[in-house]
């Protein structure tokens, strides 16, 4: 039998809280994957081993036209169901395994899976009506709320990846280990970001590691989304579904409705996650007033209540943001055509040698990149 | 009597290796080092005491100098966070800028940094008999400067900046403070003022606490003391000596 210990300073802790790192070039000049994995690398104290990812962008160049689905599971058989979903409800270009290294050190892994896929057009059977994205949408919810949803995470089996020429690759394992496990020192992209985890309220397991993706969207984050009950509900209404268990999935839905459905840029977007108090509102002009004032009514349950660090990627872009009281660090950093974001310096400064300059953002102050045209 | 000094180059030495390899020397005599490549490491310098003097190079890690009492260190760069956790005597020169919660609850000694500073720094800052911890920020700073301040001073400059665009301190200056000083040169935008704190234009032994400290913190960045005190400094203090003490139990 254990025993506690008997002084609260003869406990071993571990120190730590998320990474997250993330890099673009605006010129679209690939970079390597080494990139990305050194730089978590170097925070690997900042998780324990119980989640790390990566998503990367303009990686299946000859494939750019199809989504990409990446598919985990435990049980062939549920892996086949989900398959069998893909194949009636798209044109499948491709499907193959995700490559990886079985000699990496991580916990329990489950078989990956990626699709090339076009979404049928008159053949649909079902959802006919719906854009092409709101279809691909579609079709993802419903795989990950039901073959993704049952109880017992070994008979899950869901998609975790959807966009075109870009993939997310997460699991349970420190980054460094992920990376190995996905040998993701073999891929270039021109947009990569990173993620080391530390749980604190939900498991770890490999869903729930970092990134989350939707369409082309992939969030990482650092810090709790103390708002994931308000926000899953608000996301509920508009069709999206939480099932991976860890607050952050929710970004990454909120992301694709302000953004691709309700056609609010970047910036707006910022605010209605990390929104000015009430009373720099009560100082703004009277034209911005209005705006805010409205922002935070028709959005206050899209609002992100509680710390957080949050980069956003996506094919054209890079987007940093923290919480509007700063509860987790983030500093951004350029060299030439490229930006860095990091929760730590010293990471940007393992994989860059000199940098043109280096500024810690303000608190709800979003830092966005786009390539250029 | 002088000791030995040590150069340690730690490029990709875990922290703890370094930081065993550091105690190792100071238990065998070194009292100067001299770290290069530093990129990242945690700890440096963390619960050491006595006449050390620490040159770093590089990107130090989170909680540098942090418990620490009596040593000098030097950045040759910009430090991330935590630094001056809990520090008790001593000084620490970041000859670049800060990140979050620099000074946190320190209890004496000096930290000087030269450009901006993160969130949160100075926050539980206090004081005790003759230890009056002070903190002389070059640069601006953001929210929360000197969050439950029980003691004593920061020195807020706002002069060497790269953030054009924003005021000298972010919001909620001093929220939750109850003892100590921060002294700003120039104005504080009244916006940014925390709760329960009165703001006033410095006297002659305020400027002396300021002036002998600028002197300090000019002499580490070779910059002029003369330019630094030419502009009007203003007082960030308390009302009273327990604002908050009605807090829960209305009087």
């Amino acid at each position: 039998m254990s025993t506690a210990p008997r002084h609260s300073f003869d406990y071993v802790k571990d120190i730590s809280g998320c990474g997250v790192f993330g890099v673009i070039d605006k010129k679209r000049t690939p970079i390597s994957g080494t990139v990305a994995i050194d730089a978590m690398a170097s925070m690997h104290d900042r998780g324990n081993g119980l989640g790390g990812g990566f998503a990367a962008y303009g990686i299946y160049p000859e494939m750019a036209d199809f989504y990409c689905f990446h598919v985990m599971g435990y049980r062939d058989e549920k892996l086949e169901e989900v398959e069998a979903l893909l194949k009636s409800h798209f044109h499948v270009k491709a499907a193959e395994p995700i490559p990886t290294n079985i000699k990496a050190k991580v916990s329990m892994p489950p078989k990956v899976w990626r699709y090339f896929l076009q979404p049928r057009d008159e053949d649909r059977p079902q959802w006919r009506e719906l854009e092409e994205e709101d279809y691909v949408v579609r079709v993802v919810m419903h795989v990950n709320t039901t073959l993704g949803a049952v109880s017992n995470v070994e008979d899950k089996a869901f998609i975790f990846s959807s966009g075109k020429n870009m993939g997310a690759f997460k699991g349970v394992g420190f980054p460094e280990d992920i990376a190995e496990f996905y040998r993701l020192h073999e891929y270039k992209g021109h947009v990569w970001t990173g993620h080391n985890r530390f749980p604190t309220n939900t498991p770890g397991w490999w869903g729930g590691a970092h990134p989350f993706t939707l369409l082309d969207w992939s969030i990482v984050h650092n810090g709790e989304i103390s708002s994931y009950g308000i926000n899953k509900r608000y996301l509920e209404e508009r069709g999206y579904v939480c099932t991976l268990m860890t607050d952050t999935e929710v970004v990454a839905y909120l992301i694709d409705l302000l953004i691709r459905k309700h056609g609010l840029d970047k910036r707006m977007a910022s605010w209605v996650f990390a929104p000015p108090f009430w009373d720099e509102i009560a100082r703004m002009d009277e034209r911005e007033k209005k705006l805010f004032s409205a922002m935070r009514m028709i959005y206050g349950s899209a609002c992100l209540n509680g710390p957080f660090a949050i980069l956003v990627g996506n094919s054209t872009g890079l987007f940093g943001l923290n919480d509007r009281v700063k509860l987790r660090p983030l500093v951004v950093a350029e060299e030439g055509s490229r930006v860095y974001m990091s929760s730590e310096e010293s990471a940007i400064r393992e994989v860059c040698g000199t940098l043109d300059n280096i500024w810690a953002p303000k608190a709800g102050e979003p830092i966005i990149v786009e390539v250029e045209a | 009597m002088s000791g030995t000094s040590l150069t340690i180059d730690s490029s990709g030495i875990y922290y703890r290796e370094l930081n065993e390899q550091i105690r190792a020397a100071v238990a065998d005599g070194v009292t100067d080092f001299v770290l290069t490549g530093v990129k990242g490491q945690r700890y440096i310098a963390t619960g050491l005491a006595g006449n050390l003097t620490f040159t770093v190079h590089g990107t130090p890690g989170q909680d540098m100098g942090a418990f620490m009492r009596g040593p000098h260190i030097r950045v040759e760069g910009n430090a991330q966070d935590g630094v001056g956790n809990t520090m008790d005597e001593g000084r620490i020169v970041i000859n670049g800028l800060a990140g979050d919660v620099i000074g946190y609850g320190m209890r004496g000694g000096h930290i000087f940094v030269r450009t901006d500073v993160g969130y949160r720094v100075g926050i539980h800052m206090k004081a005790y008999m003759d230890k009056r911890p002070v903190i002389v920020i070059g640069g601006k700073a953001g929210d929360f400067l000197g969050e439950y301040m029980a003691g004593g001073a920061i020195i807020l400059l706002g002069m060497f900046s790269d953030k054009t665009y924003a005021p000298i301190c972010g919001r909620s200056l001093g929220t939750g403070m109850h003892g100590g000083v921060i002294y700003v040169r120039g104005e504080v935008p009244p916006e940014q003022l925390g709760p329960k704190l009165k703001c006033v234009p410095c006297e002659s032994e305020d400027m002396e606490i300021i002036s002998c400290n600028v002197a300090a913190f000019a002499r580490e960045f070779d910059e002029s003391p003369d330019l630094i005190l030419s502009e009007r400094f203003h007082k960030v203090s308390p009302f009273s000596h327990r604002p908050y003490g009605n807090m829960y139990c209305p009087s």
